[in-house]
């Protein structure tokens, strides 16, 4: 939304403020200012000249030299212009002044100063300016000539301020409304707030009643069948109009917020959709067939033509306004081509009316049009606006001489917007605001913005087009923003609560903590991907990972399913880096895969966070396994956990993968990725994943810390070399020394492993130390003895002998 | 006999002096104080003296073999400190060698955000809660007094799953949940991601964070909320900054506000980095509207409160000087190595 200054002091006159001021008032009383252009910020020095006489330059076909009247003096300017004549009167800038820009770039930030010139030998003391060099444009000035000097009317003074004559002493502020101040999308609605702002006096116009003898009812018949998508419809008819330019005054307001004239007709609905913030129409009365005007539901699959020559396919949830016998309009979006304004045009039907918002909304979405009118009514209008609007146009009609009005309105009104009443409560204002303000001044805060304050009932009431104010907090409101947000005191809630992360956020500190210890860096990647994925991480056509959450209107198909496997992401950064030619990456991420329970989704999906760890460039398998078990041993997960090399993982290399459980259950899985998927996401290196599924975490995750004091006697040290088929796991051996070895085995310690020479074929070489302890004696040899005999008898059960 | 004692200590201490190194002081000592030295060689003789000498003799004795002990000891120490001297002497590192290289993690300046904002609400007494990012419209929208239909909706560009289910576009429905919890008073945050069907570009990201905060208690104004979120606004950004809170519009709240602080790269004055506003927009907030505690059961005339959200990558770019949203998102390893 846009106003000019001179428009808003044309309702609050006694309003003198800066530009600054203004914008700073009124974003703290909730009209939140975006920007401020000052029309006239480079602008010095400009006056009103009469070109007297025309010289040829004589060095340059292309110059000539004007002698120019400026009122005081007479200067010799060279011009190279070509629409120069004897007589003409321009806006000209004299030595030591300033413009907007110059012809070719238009603006330049801080103007163009104009020093005294020679040009080919002759001097020039000032320039006659075209529209672009006084900061606008043909366009908003369609009476400039686009190339040429500005040819102002005749009427203008010679001697005069021209920019004063032009309007561009002014400025135009664009705001911010929020979607429940639909009042504020109107010139009044934001002269209103101003004034309260400022606390002077706001002069709405006042609307003299207009009309002929003659009543609207005999030219026109409106028949509403739908009252809930239009509630409000009123029309007024205007004769022998007389196409015309619109008065300076209305141009100059038009202009000042982006608006082109174009005539008096299409001006005064211009005028008024920006004055009332209520959209008009227009239609030309003898193309109303019938001289009847029916509003109701389209047919499905209708095809209608708008005013802007395109068929368009409606629906039987678009209103439309049709005449006699066809339709004519799309309700609050666009007129049809056939009842378009002609400058022939003799009698003018007005349409004021009001539409139901979400309805124009809908449907502009759907037809793909939004225009000025839909962008209003969408907000949802004031039925009771329409009125007034349709009365402010005739009013202009007439003042302006455009026709002749027609008396009285047709207005279609069945149900009755009124405004409500609320309960006048400062207390509770206060008490919500933590505020002392007495009743008396919230009722001037009040009164000052049209909301009335009723002494007997003690009530406030709010009119229809305050549609945002319906409950205390919103009076509450009221009061604080013209009290001042700034006023209000700053104090903290007293009591207290008890601070603290909830134990799943706990762990994902202590996640994060272990992974950065070891090295990796926190990245973070889309909860959204392309379905492509699981064929790149080489899934099956009926893996689970495929059944996922799909959102119906993605921005693309890469981003179109939630993940429920987070190794894309974590590829596809590595990948990012590889490419970069990072030598290493070492990335974590803690986030969430999305597994819906059924589908198509009738509940919410298991949304499980995970762990994702991933690196290239430096570490191996192992290393990532210190990783896990260090997280794993900080959350108190100390026992239990094995590593499944059998899982199903189809993006992991097949002999270097393994599922993470933990007393049996699955808690994550980790190995190098499988080459063919590295190649896929062109990772040049070995690369090496884990992921950990932290709700299965939560739960065994301990917190208890107990001291255990340290060995009062010796350990006793055994050493034994073992000669193992090629297949066995030492997760399997260790299982078994720990089974055999009985509760004075304390540690069990791989520390070589060796295949080749002196192995048989088939095999490898283990050498393991046991260490055993007991807490009460010196061990000897006759305790240790049997065990270790135990030991290597269990050992022989998976084929494992001693190395002699 | 004390002449000769007197002799073997004056040439001792003589020699002591001259020894150069640990082995020949051990030489001097085992030839004076050894079995076989001339101290106890001297001392063999004492059975020749008569009892009433035997005793003085033998404090000379005893005072001799004191003195060249200590004085062996001393220049002990003084040899084993010189030859310490030596070997230091030697050992000279030149300590402007790279240092090693140790693996390092870095956090993510998101998370850097969040755990600083965690860490001054959990001071405050805040407890940190979550909720689902797939969520109901119901709690999206509905509950937050964003009925179907409100232009809110369609501003928010959002990702549907289906009628009900979407991806949700504010943690503002985490409130929803806390509160349908039932337990108030309420003191909480809620950080997490979000989604908007914003095209990725250098200020929009389709999937980002929000932290939202709601406090819920008897007698909780808006001069609370103020004095909140001006202290977190203090600890987070320096207690130089200012805070201006500017009316606006949510539906969930009523009042509401925007909050602006004080640009913290030019003071206020207005710079490039503030758009010259001097200010710089940080969060909404605002007293919870009636209608929303109605829908989760609370009684607005006995109870009110407070609630925020703040953009948590909004606060890392500024905070970390980010020019471009999707660095936080590609994960180079350059870009993370700096925080």
């Amino acid at each position: 939304m846009k106003t000019s200054s001179s428009w808003i002091k044309a309702y609050v006159p006694d309003l003198d403020v800066s530009a600054k001021e203004y914008a700073d008032a009124m974003t703290m009383s909730g009209t939140k200012v975006e920007t401020t252009e000052i029309f006239d910020e480079t602008l010095e020095n400009i006056v009103i000249g009469k070109i007297l006489k025309i010289d040829k330059h004589p060095d340059a076909d292309k110059l000539v030299i004007c002698k120019v009247d400026v009122g005081d003096e007479e200067l010799q300017i060279v011009t190279g212009a070509q629409n120069v004549f004897e007589g003409a009167v321009v806006p000209v800038v004299k030595v030591g002044g300033r413009v907007a820009g110059n012809h070719h770039d238009g603006k330049i930030e801080g103007g163009m100063k104009i020093k005294k010139g020679k040009l080919r030998g002759v001097e020039s003391f000032g320039m006659m300016c075209s529209i672009g060099e006084l900061g606008s444009d043909s366009n908003m000035f369609p009476d400039a000539d686009e190339d040429g000097i500005y040819i102002l009317p005749e009427d203008a003074k010679v001697g005069e301020d021209a920019v004063e004559y032009l309007g561009l002493h002014d400025y135009v502020t664009e705001y911010e409304i929020t979607s429940n101040r639909v009042d504020c999308y109107s010139v009044i609605g934001i002269a209103r707030e101003a004034a309260a702002t400022f606390r002077k006096p706001f002069c709405p116009p006042a609307i003299i009643k207009t009309g002929n003898d003659e009543k609207a009812s005999d030219y026109i018949e409106v028949d509403v069948q739908d009252s809930e998508l239009c509630p409000r419809f009123t029309a007024r008819v205007v004769k022998n109009i007389k196409i015309a330019p619109s008065p300076a005054w209305m141009q100059q307001r038009l202009r000042s917020v982006g608006i082109r004239p174009i005539n008096n007709l299409v001006d005064i609905t211009n005028y008024v959709m920006e004055e009332y913030g209520q959209p008009m129409h227009a239609y030309d009365w003898d193309t109303v067939a019938g001289h009847k005007i029916i509003v109701k539901r389209a047919n499905d699959n209708e095809k209608f033509v708008t005013l802007d020559g395109k068929e368009r396919e409606l629906d039987h949830d678009m209103l439309m306004i049709c005449d006699g016998e066809k339709p004519i309009g799309i309700a609050g979006i666009m007129g049809g081509e056939n009842s378009m304004i002609t400058d022939d045009v003799k009698t003018v039907l007005f349409e004021a009316a009001c539409f139901d918002g979400t309805n124009v909304r809908l449907s502009s979405k759907r037809l793909g049009m939004r225009t000025d009118a839909s962008g209003k009514f969408e907000k949802g209008l004031d039925p009771n606006t329409a009125i007034v609007a349709v009365n402010r146009a005739c009013e202009l009609v007439e003042a302006l001489g455009a026709g002749e009005v027609v008396g009285g309105v047709v207005d279609v009104y069945p149900v009755k917007k009124e405004g409500l009443t609320i309960p006048f409560e400062p207390d509770k204002y206060n008490e919500l605001l933590g505020t002392d303000i007495s009743a008396d001044q919230m009722i001037k805060y009040f009164e000052a913005v049209d909301l009335k304050y009723d002494k007997d009932k003690n009530e406030i009431f709010v009119p229809s087009w305050r549609q945002d104010v319906k409950c205390m907090n919103d009076l509450a409101e009221e009061v604080a923003r013209f009290y001042g947000y700034d006023k209000i005191p700053e104090t903290l809630p007293g009591g207290a609560g008890e601070g603290r992360l909830s134990r799943k956020l706990r762990i994902e500190e202590i996640a994060s903590d272990t992974a950065e210890s070891f090295g990796f860096s926190h990245c973070m990647c889309y909860s959204f991907e392309s379905p492509k994925v699981f064929d790149r991480l080489l899934l099956p056509e009926d893996a689970a990972e495929r059944k996922t959450v799909e959102i119906s209107n993605p921005l693309g198909e890469d981003f179109s399913i939630m993940r429920t496997i987070p190794l894309n992401g974590m590829l596809t950064s590595l990948a990012n880096n590889y490419n970069h030619r990072n030598k290493e990456a070492y990335l974590y991420e803690i986030a969430n895969i999305y597994l819906p329970k059924a589908l198509p989704l009738t509940e919410l999906p298991d949304e499980r966070t995970q762990l994702t760890l991933g690196m290239y460039g430096g570490e191996d398998f192992f290393y990532m396994k210190a990783v896990a078990e260090r997280f794993f041993e900080k959350i108190g997960i100390k026992n239990g956990i094995t590593y499944d090399p059998s899982c199903e993982r189809p993006y992991l290399h097949p002999g270097r993968k393994a599922n993470i459980l933990i007393n049996g259950e699955l808690a994550g899985y980790i190995g190098e990725v499988h080459p063919e998927v590295l190649d896929t996401y062109e990772i040049g290196e070995r690369a090496v994943i884990c992921v950990i599924d932290l709700p299965v975490i939560v739960d065994k995750a301990s917190f208890d810390r107990k001291y255990t004091a340290f060995a009062k006697f010796p350990s006793v040290l055994r050493d034994i070399s073992l000669v193992v088929p090629a297949a066995v796991l030492n997760g399997g051996i260790e299982e078994i020394i720990v089974k055999k070895g009985g509760k004075y085995l304390e540690n069990v310690e791989l520390f070589d492993i060796y295949e080749g020479e002196q192995i048989k074929e088939g095999y490898k070489s283990m050498a393991y130390t046991l260490s055993f302890r007991a807490s009460d004696r010196t061990l000897e040899d006759a305790d240790v003895s049997p065990l270790m005999d135990k030991i290597i008898e269990g050992l022989k059960t998976l084929g494992i002998e001693l190395r002699s | 006999m004390k002449e000769r004692l007197e002799a073997i200590k004056e040439q001792t201490l003589k020699a002591i002096e001259g020894s150069k190194t640990l082995e020949e002081l051990n030489d001097i000592r085992v030839s004076v104080l050894g079995k076989k030295g001339s101290v106890t060689e001297v001392l063999k003789g004492m059975k020749d003296l008569s009892s009433e000498e035997r005793p003085k003799v033998g404090q000379f004795v005893n005072e001799t073999r004191a003195k060249l002990e200590e004085a062996l000891s001393g220049r002990k120490t003084d040899i084993e400190r010189n030859l310490r001297e030596k070997r230091l002497a030697k050992e000279i590192i030149d300590v402007t060698l790279p240092a090693k290289k140790v693996k390092a993690g870095h956090p993510h300046p998101n998370s850097i955000a969040l755990k600083e904002v965690e860490r001054i609400f959990i001071g405050m007494g805040y407890e940190v809660a979550e909720g689902p990012e797939v969520e109901y419209d119901y709690y999206n929208f509905e509950a937050l007094n964003i009925p179907a239909n409100h232009p809110a909706k369609d501003e928010q560009d959002t990702f549907y799953i289906n009628n009900d289910i979407l991806l949700r576009t504010q943690t503002s429905s985490v409130q929803i949940h806390v509160m349908e919890g039932g337990h108030v008073p309420i003191r909480m945050i809620a950080p997490g991601r979000v989604f908007r069907s914003d095209e990725v570009d250098a200020t929009h990201s389709p999937c980002f964070h929000q932290i939202e905060g709601l406090v819920v208690d008897k007698g909780i104004t808006m001069s609370d909320l103020k004095g909140t979120l001006t202290a977190f606004a203090k600890e987070m950004f320096g207690e130089d900054i200012k805070t201006k809170f500017r009316p606006h519009h949510f539906p969930f709240t009523e009042p509401s506000a925007e909050m602006d602080v004080s640009c913290f790269k030019c003071g206020g004055k207005g710079c490039r980095f503030c758009k010259g506003e001097g200010w710089i927009e940080i969060l909404g907030c605002g007293m919870v509207h009636p209608h929303v505690f109605e829908m989760c059961g609370i009684d607005p005339d006995e109870y009110t409160g407070f609630a925020f959200g703040v953009g948590l990558e909004r606060i890392a770019l500024l905070k970390y000087e980010i020019d471009d949203m999707r660095l936080l998102y590609e994960n180079d390893v350059r870009f993370l190595s700096q925080f």
